[in-house]
């Protein structure tokens, strides 16, 4: 059996969230060229460029793309033939605690009550799925809450259907107005239950921007999404133009006959992710 | 690729804190670019600064003819003024922005639209609202020429800073003629409809 010590975990998540700071990946970084380059809003696109140049000066100066440095959401894919040695969930909370503290991130954790920071940016969110193999994959999505907080999660009735879903995905999108900091990213998650329509909509970011999904039928309403929102005219900022959104992903999952849950995260501009496979 | 983003092209130059007149001419939907004095606070900020006004205490800085800008800096590294510093979204400040600009809070500054209330507000004390560019915190870090500690420092990100602020970019959203720059894209693109 493979063995890996929780202390390179903790190294290699300490690193994740300063690179994820500091560094857009090429999928963002290239819908944000692709989307400067077709924009007809003037002001949209002066403020596209802006964004690009921003992420240059991130990049280069070692300044967060965006103070909201997020709340830690940590996916792992552990494989079933890997043992680790010593406290996984320890690692994994004291790497958020060391790049958050060493990349000179903010601290944007509170008590929901008394709203005491904690003042180490965790705990973070871990999601820990047991998967075949040896390998163990992590990713670290910091999560500002400019668009967390445009996000919902709601139970549909079945007849509302494929169109009750597409308004009501246009609706939210809408109402979030300039809040999320679009040009956004919309992960829509279809099904499953209560947590696991939220759950799929998160995941959702977590694919390449703008990849298509792999069912047929669901790329078609990703496509259709994303061409009604943008027709809608908000923008980026909401300051006019043709990119409300950048994307919408959309994850699906069979749900009981009686229900047809609804989760919409909503993912600002700065979509800061890395990944790691061990 | 270019350097210079052409937002920088067409900006009015304004000075922090406002002149009165320049506050009264300034309309809805132009770029503005400002230097000079301007304060912060965020949510913490904002609920400690009302619960002084409820204890009948004295706010730690007169608000008066300011600006308030809604953002919770990212710390700065060793030798910097400031971490990223863009804005934050404004709506959560709603509850509490009528009462700082009843005490002549001159204009706020943060990212997407406010509640009728605010607008109202804004109205009635003669105050504007502007956005700054949201997401571009490393960009706008560097118009931040000196950013010092004014109070509730145990607040961490939500403390209340003074900023001295070097062509600092910004869209003004509502002016004093009540006019609001979403909405007015918001009509415009119902328009081309």
């Amino acid at each position: 059996m493979r063995e890996i010590d929780s202390t390179e975990i903790r190294q290699v998540v300490r690193d994740l969230a300063i690179a994820a700071a500091h560094d857009l990946e090429p999928d963002i970084l290239e819908a944000l060229l692709a989307a400067r380059d077709r924009e007809t809003g003037e002001l949209a696109g002066n403020i596209l460029e802006v964004l690009v140049t921003n992420a240059n000066i991130a990049s280069r100066d070692r300044i967060p793309v965006c103070q909201d440095t997020g709340t830690g959401i940590l996916f792992l894919e552990v494989g079933q033939e890997v043992h680790i040695r010593g406290d996984l969930q320890e690692a994994l909370q004291e790497g958020v605690m060391l790049g958050y503290e060493e990349g000179y991130l903010r601290n944007s954790v509170c008590d929901p009550l008394t709203r005491m920071n904690t003042g180490t940016n965790t705990p973070a969110v871990v999601h820990v799925e047991l998967v075949p193999g040896d390998r163990i994959a992590i990713r670290f999505l910091p999560k500002g809450c400019g668009s967390e907080n445009m996000s919902s999660l709601v139970m549909l009735p079945p007849a509302a259907g494929t169109e009750g879903v597409v308004r009501h995905v246009i609706d939210r999108v809408l109402a979030a107005g300039s809040n999320p900091c679009p040009p956004m990213i919309v992960g829509v998650g279809l099904g499953g239950s209560f947590e696991k329509a939220a759950l799929l909509a998160k995941r959702a970011l977590l694919r390449p921007v703008g990849e298509k999904s792999r069912r047929e039928d669901v790329a078609v309403l990703e496509e259709r999404l994303l061409r009604e929102i943008n027709a809608q005219g908000q923008g980026v900022h909401g300051f006019g133009g043709i990119t409300t959104a950048l994307a919408v992903h959309m994850e699906v999952f069979p749900c009981h006959i009686a229900s047809l849950p609804v989760g919409i995260n909503i993912q600002c501009h700065a979509h800061r992710h890395k990944e790691i496979v061990l | 690729m270019k350097t210079e983003p052409a937002f920088f092209e067409n900006l009015l130059e304004v000075a922090l804190p406002f002149a009165p007149e320049v506050l009264a001419s300034l309309k809805a939907g132009q770029l503005v670019s400002l230097s000079g004095t301007l304060y912060t606070g965020r949510d913490q900020t904002h609920r400690r600064l009302c619960a002084l006004l409820d204890e009948g205490q004295d706010l730690p800085v007169d608000l008066a003819g300011q600006l308030l800008y809604y953002v919770g800096p990212s710390p700065a590294r060793p030798g910097r003024v400031i971490g990223a510093a863009g804005p934050t979204t404004s709506y959560r400040m709603d509850i509490y922005t009528p009462r700082l600009l009843a005490l002549g809070l001159a204009a706020t500054m943060g990212k997407g639209a406010r509640c009728a209330e605010v607008r109202q507000a804004m109205l009635a004390h003669g105050a504007v609202y502007l956005a700054a560019i949201g997401g571009a915190g490393a960009f706008l870090s560097k118009c931040i020429k000196k950013a010092e500690l004014v109070a509730f420092a145990d607040a961490g990100p939500e403390a209340l800073f003074r900023f001295e602020v070097e062509k600092f970019p910004a869209v003004v959203i509502n002016d004093l003629e009540g006019r609001d720059y979403y909405a007015l894209v918001a009509a415009a693109s119902r328009c081309e409809k």
